[in-house]
């Protein structure tokens, strides 16, 4: 028998099979830690202040907006009768959907193995902590006597009285802050081995310290790394019904009531795919500008904005489709006030915001099909920022226009923001990009070990392990 | 009185994850058990090369979940229906549906406390001192090089056999690590 009888045949992909590698031009672990460390260390670019400078200012205006809201009054806001919530609620779900992406990515995507995630997880995870802090304003101050926002919480007043848990609102304050509790520990522990990698790189004392405090001791150790992955799979595990569970419980604020264009059943799943989509729309607005500004085309590559817009693409069809479900069920339900309150929607006063939701969320991601499309970054850019303009006009269909008419013609009207209204959503982006710029300077935005773990040299058996892995 | 410094381990640096990897089969079958491997970022396949068993933290996130399930149902049951009593919209005192949503999420709070809890439990983390983060070399593990360490308090220990195997394996350079 010759050799060749013996050996196996390995098939080899076609070449139009082969995948895009997650990180390009076959860069070293060293260079990726190098890259994205230097994003911390040294002189901050112009374009840094030039942009922290506004958001600062901003976050001003945020403080302004809210001090001056909790001296005065919920008045200062347009909410009055019928349209009792107005855009703080709006604003409330808008952020919170954004933070969905940050733990789709991190935890769904985790689970179902696709590695393509570490590039961009991290900051997708800080996106989601910042979008959910700006989230938790709006409630905290809709309450109006902002320092009773304690009970909230399972603490009892003066008068003995616990918080009344067969209210939606209550689950809702339990959803939000294990959300947001949960998405912080997941950040932090996903951040402890780069942490370790920026302390023991580090020139100077202070930030040796600091970064020492914050990597906890880390070495890198395999019995450490044992533990430590097993955590994050837990960790990744809980927190997918986790993210399923806040917006649903979130909708269910809606679903819960009486108000014909609220109580359905398809609120839950409607608006997990809603927020998806939304965060994935925000996170391609704040990746894109940034891997070029931070030189990360390799890292954060065309692969990963094609990825992120078929992610997008397949969210805003469900969207669209439930949309044309509601109306369906509107019709179909044959109660005149549920048919009416959709045919308001699409053809009342508040026409055009319906008809802008439309464009954006049903329109507009259908473009995405076109590899042409995904592969132009400013065409790309521009659509994922109509995403959230339509997702924010999907809010205010929600909550404006089913509560401006509702049972009796009498309580009709027209609902108005007023300048506080206007300035405290501006302001939430101060917060929001001040938060954003502040970690991309000061920890790193690429999470490190992840991204080293999916090279090809990573992997002990490929050939390329062999190679000079620790070059430059 | 000047102290002599006592040594803590042999440090063997790698450059490669395939390398580290056979050397940590080869430490494994020499019988070792105070030893570790560090490196930038897990390799798969390392806990088997090592020999170590599965991660015990799945049994603090399930202990922490049973926890956060059973405060939010017993909290809520207490709260609404032994404690103050308030009844609205002709609805029972407890129902454990409408108990369930906060339930669900405490459970998932208490998982992930029991998860992180336990691994930082399980390897005594935080710590703020440890030898091998005085060692200048040693800084690349977080960076692009891969270590073996064998502490001199393993029972197999010896210098010049220990040395010789790290070598054998194909380490270019082995170094002491003071205490």
């Amino acid at each position: 028998m010759s050799d060749a009888a013996s050996q196996i045949a390995v098939p080899v992909p076609p070449k139009e099979l082969e995948r895009a590698p997650l990180v390009l031009n076959n860069r070293s672990f060293g260079w990726i830690s190098d890259r994205v460390s230097a994003i911390t260390e040294g002189k901050a670019p112009k374009w840094w202040w030039a942009a922290f400078i506004p958001s600062f200012t901003l976050l001003g205006v945020l403080g302004a907006m809210l001090f001056y809201q909790a001296t005065t009054g919920v008045g200062v806001w347009g909410n009055h009768h019928p349209t009792m919530w107005g855009w703080d609620i709006i604003n409330f779900v808008w952020w919170i959907g954004i933070g969905h992406a940050g733990t789709l990515i991190s935890a769904i995507l985790f689970l179902l193995r696709q590695r393509w995630r570490t590039g961009v997880n991290r900051a997708a995870e800080a996106m989601t902590i910042f979008a959910v802090m700006c989230a938790g304003i709006y409630p905290g101050m809709h309450v109006g006597r902002v320092w009773f926002d304690w009970w909230l919480f399972p603490i009892p007043t003066y008068q003995g009285l616990w918080p009344q848990f067969r209210s939606p609102l209550m689950w809702d304050v339990f959803a939000v802050s294990t959300y947001f509790t949960v998405s912080v520990l997941f950040w932090y522990v996903g951040l402890i081995p780069d942490l370790a990698t920026l302390r023991d790189r580090a020139k100077s004392k202070i930030r040796q310290f600091l970064y020492g405090l914050g990597a906890l001791g880390w070495t890198g150790s395999n019995r450490h790394w044992s533990n430590y992955e097993k955590a994050y799979l837990i960790l990744a595990g809980v927190s997918t019904p986790l993210v399923l569970s806040v917006h649903s419980i979130v909708s269910l604020d809606f679903a819960v009531s009486q108000l014909p264009g609220w109580h359905t059943t398809i609120f839950p799943p409607y608006f997990v795919a809603g927020a998806v989509f939304s965060g994935f729309g925000m996170v391609l607005t704040l990746l894109i500008p940034l891997r070029s500004m931070c030189k990360l085309e390799d890292i954060i590559t065309m692969r990963h904005v094609d990825v992120m817009c078929k992610v997008t693409l397949a969210t805003g069809s469900i969207v669209g489709y439930a949309y044309a479900m509601e109306f369906f069920i509107a019709w179909y339900s044959g109660s005149a006030v549920e048919r009416f309150a959709f045919i308001n929607r699409a053809m009342g006063p508040y026409w055009w915001g319906y008809w802008i939701m439309v464009t954006c969320n049903v329109v507009v991601p259908q473009l995405f099909w076109f590899p042409k499309i995904r592969r132009s970054l400013l065409v790309v850019f521009v659509l994922s920022i109509l995403v959230n303009v339509g997702m924010w006009f999907e809010r205010f269909v929600i909550v404006v226009i089913s509560l401006h008419r509702e049972f009796l013609p009498s309580n009709w009207d027209y609902f108005k923001p007023t300048w506080v209204d206007i300035m405290t959503y501006l302001g939430t982006f101060g917060l929001f990009f001040t938060c954003f710029l502040l970690f991309m300077r000061f920890l790193p935005m690429i999470a490190v070990s992840e991204v080293k773990g999916v090279t090809a040299q990573a992997d002990p058996h490929h050939p390329a392990a062999k190679g000079n892995g620790g070059g430059h | 009185m000047p102290e002599i410094p006592k040594t803590f381990g042999l440090l063997a640096e790698f450059d490669n994850t395939a390398d580290v990897l056979h050397a940590a089969e080869n430490v494994r079958d020499a019988g070792f058990r105070k030893w570790d491997v560090y490196m930038p970022f897990p390799i798969h396949g390392m806990d088997k090369a090592m020999g170590l068993k599965n991660s015990k933290v799945g049994w603090f996130g399930f202990l922490g979940g049973v926890t956060g399930y059973t405060t939010g149902m017993l909290m809520i049951w207490w709260m609404n229906a032994i404690d103050y009593p308030v009844l609205i919209g002709g609805k029972p005192m407890f129902s454990p549906h409408g108990a369930f949503p906060p339930s669900y999420e405490l459970t998932i709070l208490f998982t992930a406390f029991g998860a992180i809890g336990g691994m930082l439990f399980l390897n005594r983390l935080p710590r703020l001192h440890h030898p091998l983060l005085k060692h200048k070399r040693f800084a690349l593990a977080t960076h692009d090089k891969f270590f073996i360490v064998i502490e001199t308090a393993d029972p197999k220990y010896s210098e010049a056999e220990t040395r010789k195997l790290l070598a054998a394996a194909g380490s270019q350079r082995i170094e002491m690590v003071e205490e």
